[in-house]
């Protein structure tokens, strides 16, 4: 069984990662065709009755992909099928078209999305930590460096007894798993993953996402009260006193972008930066990158992660607010975190670092966008589409990990002073200061040019500091981990 | 057979309204007092949008929902202090019992 | 029945619920839950009336906010764990028989209201639309607004403030 398993561990864990990003960019793919198509052939149709657009039949999709339209209309040239493909490809794209299957098709990519990302996560998680504190981490179940840890810890902890303690008030004992679960997933529903793959392309989309953050901390808050528990309890009035600070200069921060932007909208602030590395908002001005670094700090007090985590401080609160959970419901809990750490990773990419755009302009894969469908798929990869958004989102996740396993805790006063009496104060004035920036010197001019250049090198060089150090450590592991435990234990 | 217009906004606001008053009426617990304030104001909130959406066709009636979400929420704040006030000078939360006129 | 429909009378039975649940519960605790309950539904239904600026913001200050300041409140005003303080049954009665004679009241003026039907306006750009109005027409209140929050913030500070040890 071990070694059978061995052999398909890679592949199998190889597949799952095209898998999430197949979920995520596929249907992408797909329903932008089928409103190119659309439009195609509301045109030639002609059927703009009442304003609505026109329903497409399978027989309409068909003819278009084999091309057999008659009359003025010529369909693009990218899209020739044979008779039996063109049938195939009718009956799949059909549904496309009705927004109840799009709704779906979100509402599954989303979980799923989720659900894969929480436990790929956590794995590599354990994988950074013990990376850091020269450790080898899990390395045995699945074969290959342990990938299968989270989905042997997650059937572990389905069957776990779900306990109730004495005392416990039992409806709002079980709501408060889910109330901090829910919003860690609605929030998805507005947050883009590409101009053309998001759920619900919301005008106020950004403070939809905010929202989500504010009131998943109402499950933590629910959760320590109902265990009865004083542990819980401390935890739960600290999340409270953190979270209510923290949204403030989080909503500061948040602000310097809209300034500069003039829009709620997620899919417009992402298209506006995509014109490379240097039209990325955040090097757009100082007062910009000071924002962005303002944000992630807060969204990491948001996440209640480290130096950030005293809510869960299991050196003086046992486990805080969800000490007396087990099992699945304990798993929401983390479910619910990982999902945010990702949503705040993934926020900061679309404010102030380029969104799904690669670094390369992208006006110069403007061809293979309208080319045949390889050139379109590679389009995907090389220039801009949700495969950089969810690379991006993990790179500033593995930074909050990096950040969890080297900073140690902070003191609750100090994490009190450190938002009002600094954070707070800081964030007031990049506003202040970028609203007159963005009065008084045009990007075209010599300053904004200047300091535009000088904030994508000091940007350049951070991310690309980031990236380095880590490749060193990862290639010098076998030097930096102690030989004995190398050579003790397999698949190192 | 079932439709949406004004009235339905409304009548569900009545609802809202009446459980809000209800609520601040009877409960003793000086919190459960601040829901039921809460309750009001959503009602009075959803009627001003209905109408706004429904009859005037203006955004008034959502610039005014803005004010009462804005000003409730400093309402809260202030009366949650005075709570926490109330409750370390009389070790308890119900208001019946804050019928002495002295500190 | 539309989507819509079925939506707002989802959203409608939710709200109706949750503020049935406020004034049945006795749990100070689940009586805020069930105030998150409406006050979720409300800003979904002000997603169905196209307020969307109204109902995040809904989502942000009132759920984000004051129902954790709300929450907050409870614990640290109650000492003993899920203390009851039950209403009289006298003032329920009589609460009871008001509440319902007023809202038998309300339902019958709206039923029986001339309302002249008027189409359903779709506001094109809803947020950039609210900005000006405030920063426009509504600019005073909007400053008072915002003098009264700093107020706000000074009082509840001020009365928040441990007692001075003599």
């Amino acid at each position: 069984m071990g070694s059978i398993l061995r052999k398909v561990a890679l592949p199998i864990f190889l597949i799952g990662v095209a898998a999430i990003m197949g979920i995520a960019w596929a249907p992408a793919l797909l329903c932008g065709t089928v409103d190119s198509m659309r439009d195609d052939l509301g045109t030639w149709y002609k059927w703009d009755l009442r304003g609505e657009r026109p329903t497409l039949t399978v027989g309409n999709i068909r003819q278009y992909l084999e091309g057999s339209i008659e009359g003025q209309f010529a369909p693009a040239a990218h899209v020739r099928f044979g008779h039996s493909t063109a049938v195939a490809f009718a009956y799949v794209l059909w549904p496309l078209q009705f927004r109840i299957t799009r709704d779906v098709l979100a509402v599954v990519g989303v979980v799923g999305f989720v659900s894969l990302f929480a436990m790929f996560a956590i794995w590599w998680e354990r994988k950074v930590a013990a990376r850091m504190q020269s450790r080898l981490g899990p390395m045995r179940v699945g074969g290959w460096h342990g990938w299968a840890q989270s989905l042997a810890d997650g059937l572990k902890l389905l069957q776990k007894e779900d306990i109730f303690i004495e005392g416990a008030d039992r409806p709002l004992f079980r709501m408060a798993a889910y109330v901090a679960f829910v919003p860690a997933l609605g929030l998805f529903i507005a947050l883009p993953f590409s101009a053309a793959w998001i759920a619900r392309d919301l005008d106020v989309g950004l403070i939809f996402i905010f929202a989500m953050f504010g009131v998943g901390v109402l499950g933590v808050l629910i959760a320590g009260w109902a265990s009865n528990n004083k542990w819980s309890m401390f935890g739960a009035m600290r999340e409270a006193c953190q979270m209510i600070s923290y949204e403030i200069p989080l909503g500061f921060a948040l602000l310097v972008p809209i300034m500069t932007v003039g829009t709620l909208r997620l899919t417009t602030i992402g298209d506006l930066q995509s014109g490379g590395f240097q039209t990325w908002l955040a090097f757009r001005n100082p007062f910009l990158l000071a924002a962005a670094l303002l944000f992630f700090i807060a969204a990491l007090a948001s996440c209640k992660r480290a130096p950030f985590d005293l809510p869960e401080a299991e050196s003086e609160l046992v486990a805080g607010f969800h000490t007396e959970y087990s099992g699945f419901r304990w798993a929401l809990f983390f479910f619910a975190e990982y999902a945010e750490m990702f949503a705040a990773g993934a926020l900061a990419a679309i404010l102030f670092f380029g969104a799904w755009h690669s670094p390369l302009p992208a006006a110069w894969g403007e061809s293979w966008r309208h080319g045949p469908l390889w050139q379109q798929a590679l389009h995907g990869v090389v220039f801009s589409g949700p495969l950089w958004l969810i690379g991006k989102g993990i790179f500033f996740v593995y930074v909050q990990m990096w950040l969890r396993w080297t900073l140690p805790r902070i003191r609750l006063d100090q994490v009190m002073y450190a938002c009002v009496q600094v954070m707070l104060p800081l964030a007031m004035l990049v506003l202040l200061a970028n609203t007159f920036w963005e009065w008084l010197v045009p990007s075209r001019s010599v300053l904004g040019m200047a300091a535009n250049a000088v904030c994508t090198a000091v940007g350049a060089v951070a991310v690309l500091a980031i990236i380095g150090i880590s490749i060193y450590g990862f290639v010098n592991r076998r030097r930096l981990v102690g030989t004995l435990v190398v050579k003790h234990l397999p698949g190192a | 057979m079932l439709t949406v217009g004004l009235t339905q906004y409304l009548v569900l606001a009545a609802f809202l309204f009446c459980c809000g008053l209800f609520v601040m009426t009877t409960k003793r617990n000086a919190v459960g007092i601040l829901i039921g304030v809460e309750l009001v104001l959503n009602a009075a909130c959803l009627n001003l949008v209905a109408f706004s959406r429904y009859r005037v066709g203006t955004i008034d009636g959502q610039i005014a929902t803005l004010f009462i979400i804005v000003l409730a929420a400093a309402e809260a704040a202030v009366a949650i202090a005075i709570f926490v006030n109330y409750y370390r000078t009389l070790a308890t939360i119900d208001v019946d019992k804050g019928d002495e006129l002295r500190g | 029945m539309s989507g819509e429909v079925l939506a707002f009378y989802l959203l409608a039975a939710l709200a109706a619920g949750s503020a049935l649940g406020c004034v049945i519960a006795t749990n100070i605790v689940r009586m805020a839950m069930c105030l998150l309950g409406t006050l979720g539904a409300v800003a979904l239904l002000y997603f169905l009336l196209s307020a969307n600026f109204l109902a995040v913001i809904q989502l942000v200050v009132y759920a984000g906010g004051t129902l954790i300041l709300i929450v907050f409140g409870i614990m640290v005003t109650s000492r003993t764990y899920g203390e009851k303080l039950k209403p009289r049954t006298s003032e329920a009665l009589i609460g009871t028989i008001v509440v319902l004679a007023l809202f038998a009241g309300l339902v019958a003026i709206l039923l029986r209201a001339p309302w002249t039907p008027v189409a359903p306006t779709e506001p094109s750009n809803s947020v950039a639309q609210i900005g000006q109005e405030l920063l426009g027409t509504y600019l005073v209140p909007f400053e008072l607004a915002s003098v009264l929050l700093l107020a706000v913030m000074i009082g509840a500070a001020y009365l928040a403030q441990p007692a001075k040890k003599e």
